[in-house]
């Protein structure tokens, strides 16, 4: 890397779930960012990046939001989030829903430009490689859609996850298959979003994994919760925890000791 | 049809508990499917001919007005006859002038799913002349009463047992008095209780893939060839199509028709591509004598220059549902209209209005995988999601699901209370939770916690953690 250590200044962008439900992700992707010479700054008035009102049909608040996002996120040269959801959200949906706001949209679009997934910006443009992280375990990678289809983080996570010691990565069939999360739609529409995510698990089970990892928390909660609902014991931990060596603590969802 | 799309949620219910139509949604889950990835990655020039074919079909839309009467104008030096209908009932009744003109008794017909819109069958059939169904899908679910379930493979949802059910009660009048239970014997016999009704059909409706404006050719593509019989055999042959099936060149179908069969079914062509222009000329040795194209707008205009417009792009070739992980799982009829699936979920609100159909846009996970496989690059989340801000606009929909919006809205447009609150509440979680580190159930978050149990939170949120930290005090 030619720029010197701590001289790149990275804005995280948390994300609610990882905020709320899950900040060792947030403090594995600040360790993963420093490894890499980053400078990670959080600034303190970010919350959410508005999918929740986008997904609902609530154009207006989305749009405060993102104003908001937008604001907090300014100057930065790297904004990073470990969610390829909240990312997709920023960099394909910020510019489309100022459209009609010339203002606006121009600083939506240089955020657009500036926003990444944590995996990837670990791997594209920091040229990052795990040293000396072990796990011996047999693990499955999730793709979520909006890492699969909208950022198009596939192969990304897979390349860092071969630097891991001991680290055998089975894939499951199916991978191009939505878990059924979906945002509010899980709980809207909870009898369709179970046969999705039981399909999801048949195929995660038969990989014979002892670990299931992915990039978005939402599907992780989905999988894992339901993985414990049907009594099945298997860890569950987001990429970046992975890919920092931070797997000692309890997975998602598991008993704490 | 009866729109049912009101209740959603009650058929997608009992969709799930419904052991034949999972097992028969499993066949389109995998077969379609693989068949689709297969034929797409033997062509290398797949993903150009999708882009030239959604510019094709927007050339079309920008010019629909020039084409159509280009179109017109070649039907009728051809000896045909175009009929220009605005909605459902003129086209009932242009058809239904041109059966009496003939004195139709019974008609036969290829698969359309334009007469599926305007509900043909139970029409005619009330003023007395018998439709036959040539299709063998269509065929199947016309002995069955019910609407198809999906737009390329009508009869996905039946069970091979089903359709020997089906056919020996229906087909003891022609003397098959055995239960069949050997699948390409009960073809057979579909086709021959079909083919004494081609020779005796007064009129035969097919409906349109494309309509060609130089030629003002209509094409249709088939498996089993029953297209051909149903409009070649008769003395009228009816064409109904709606208006955006136009289409300027034979360069352009065949352009078009390379994505059409591989996006469908994975093959490389239907079995079956049949091009009709004009009545039976003095040369020809068969064809109908008349001719009659129905155009049938039906609401398609009104979606011209509006966000609904790139929807008048889709070929009808099925890909979108045989890729919806929500279709796999509660199947074709849970989405109580003519078009299942993706793209019924964003054509039916136009179609038979917001209010009713409000559930279709919404029981979706904007998983993408319809628009990552459309032909014509339909981008179907983005329509979604325009029939959730007009819901939202209009205050359609339970008040609590408002409510529950607005509440976190409140909060996330606020960054400190926020901070305060999610602070709180997860710490609360993980109390709650203990040393099990999960939800069995909470209040408000039935939903979720009906399915899954709910990880629990690890303490204080990030932002405070941080706060507290080294770094986060650092500026």
């Amino acid at each position: 890397m030619s720029e010197k250590p701590e001289s790149v200044e990275v804005a995280l962008f948390v994300t609610c779930l990882v905020d709320i439900n899950r900040p060792s992700v947030g403090f594995a992707a600040v360790k993963l960012l420093e490894e890499t010479g980053c400078r990670v700054v959080v600034p303190d008035t970010q919350t959410c990046c508005g999918q929740p009102a986008y997904n609902s049909g609530d154009r207006k608040s989305t749009q405060q939001i993102a104003a908001a996002v937008i604001k907090a996120f300014k100057g930065f040269k790297y904004v990073v989030a470990p969610s390829g959801s909240c990312a997709g959200m920023i960099t394909k949906h910020y510019p489309e829903l100022f459209k009609d706001d010339p203002d606006l949209l121009l600083d939506a679009q240089d955020l657009a430009a500036r926003t990444y997934e944590l995996v990837s910006f670990l791997k594209d443009v920091r040229g990052f490689k795990p040293e000396g992280v072990k796990l011996d375990a047999k693990i499955t990678y999730h793709d979520s859609c909006a890492n699969l289809r909208e950022m198009k983080v596939v192969d990304q996570p897979r390349a860092l996850m071969s630097h891991i010691e001991d680290l055998e990565l089975v894939e499951a069939d199916d991978r191009e298959a939505c878990c059924g999360f979906g945002g509010t739609f899980c709980i809207k529409y909870s009898e369709i979003s179970e046969e999705m995510v039981d399909r999801k698990i048949d195929n995660i089970l038969a990989t014979k994994a002892d670990m299931l990892a992915a990039g978005d928390l939402g599907c992780l909660m989905n999988i894992a919760g339901r993985l414990y609902r049907k009594g099945h014991n298997m860890k569950v931990l987001h990429i970046a925890e992975i890919l920092a060596g931070m797997t000692d603590g309890p997975g998602l969802g598991e008993e704490r000791r | 049809m009866q729109v049912t799309s009101r209740n959603f949620k009650e058929k997608a219910s009992g969709a799930l508990k419904d052991d034949d139509l999972r097992v028969a949604l499993n066949r389109v889950k995998t077969g379609f499917t693989t068949a689709r990835a297969t034929a797409a990655s033997n062509l290398p020039e797949f993903e150009d001919l999708r882009n030239k074919s959604r510019d094709i079909k927007d050339d079309v839309l920008e010019n629909l007005d020039y084409y159509l009467e280009y179109f017109e104008e070649k039907v009728i030096a051809q000896g045909g006859h175009v009929h220009w209908c605005s909605n459902a009932t003129e086209a009932k009744a242009a058809i239904l002038k041109i059966c009496r003109e003939v004195d139709a008794k019974t008609v036969t017909k290829g698969k359309s799913m334009i007469t599926e819109e305007i509900a043909l069958n139970k029409f005619l059939a009330a003023e007395g002349i018998e439709p036959i169904e040539t299709d063998l899908g269509e065929y199947i679910i016309q002995l069955a009463d019910e609407p198809p379930s999906h737009i390329i493979g009508p009869a996905v949802h039946k069970t091979k047992e089903q359709v020997t059910e089906l056919f020996y009660e229906h087909h003891q009048k022609y003397g098959y008095t055995e239960r069949e239970e050997d699948a390409e014997k009960l073809v057979g016999e579909a086709r021959a209780v079909l083919r004494h009704k081609y020779v005796t059909a007064d009129v035969g409706i097919t409906g349109a893939n494309f309509l060609v404006a130089e030629t003002g050719s209509t094409v249709i593509v088939t498996n089993e060839g029953n297209g051909d019989l149903t409009q070649s055999l008769p003395k009228t042959h009816i064409v109904v199509a709606s208006l955006e099936k136009v289409i300027p060149t034979l360069e352009d179908v065949s352009t078009v028709m390379r994505v059409l069969a591989r996006s469908a079914t994975g093959q490389e062509m239907s079995v079956y591509t049949t091009f009709s222009t004009g009545p039976k000329r003095k040369s020809d040795i068969d064809g109908p004598e008349n001719f009659h194209v129905v155009l049938l707008d039906g609401g398609r205009s009104e979606m011209l220059g509006t966000e609904l417009e790139e929807l008048l792009r889709c070929i009808r070739c099925g890909a979108c549902m045989n890729h919806c992980p929500v279709y796999h799982a509660v199947g074709g009829h849970s989405y109580g209209w003519v078009y299942p699936g993706p793209i019924g979920a964003a054509l039916n609100p136009q179609m038979v209005g917001l209010e009713e159909a409000r559930h279709l846009p919404n029981a979706s996970t904007f998983c993408g995988r319809c628009e990552e496989v459309c032909p014509v690059h339909i981008p179907i989340p983005k329509i979604l999601r325009h029939w959730r801000e007009k819901s939202f606009e209009q205050q359609i929909g339970p008040k609590p699901e408002r409510w529950g919006i607005e509440l976190w809205g409140f909060f996330a447009k606020r960054p400190t209370l926020y901070r305060l609150v999610t602070n709180i509440a997860a710490q609360a979680l993980t109390k709650l939770a203990g040393r099990r580190g999960r939800l069995k159930s909470f209040p408000m978050l039935g939903g979720w916690t009906s399915v899954r149990d709910l990880p629990a939170p690890q303490g204080a949120t990030f932002m405070e953690q941080w706060k507290k930290s080294k770094r986060g005090s650092r500026k």
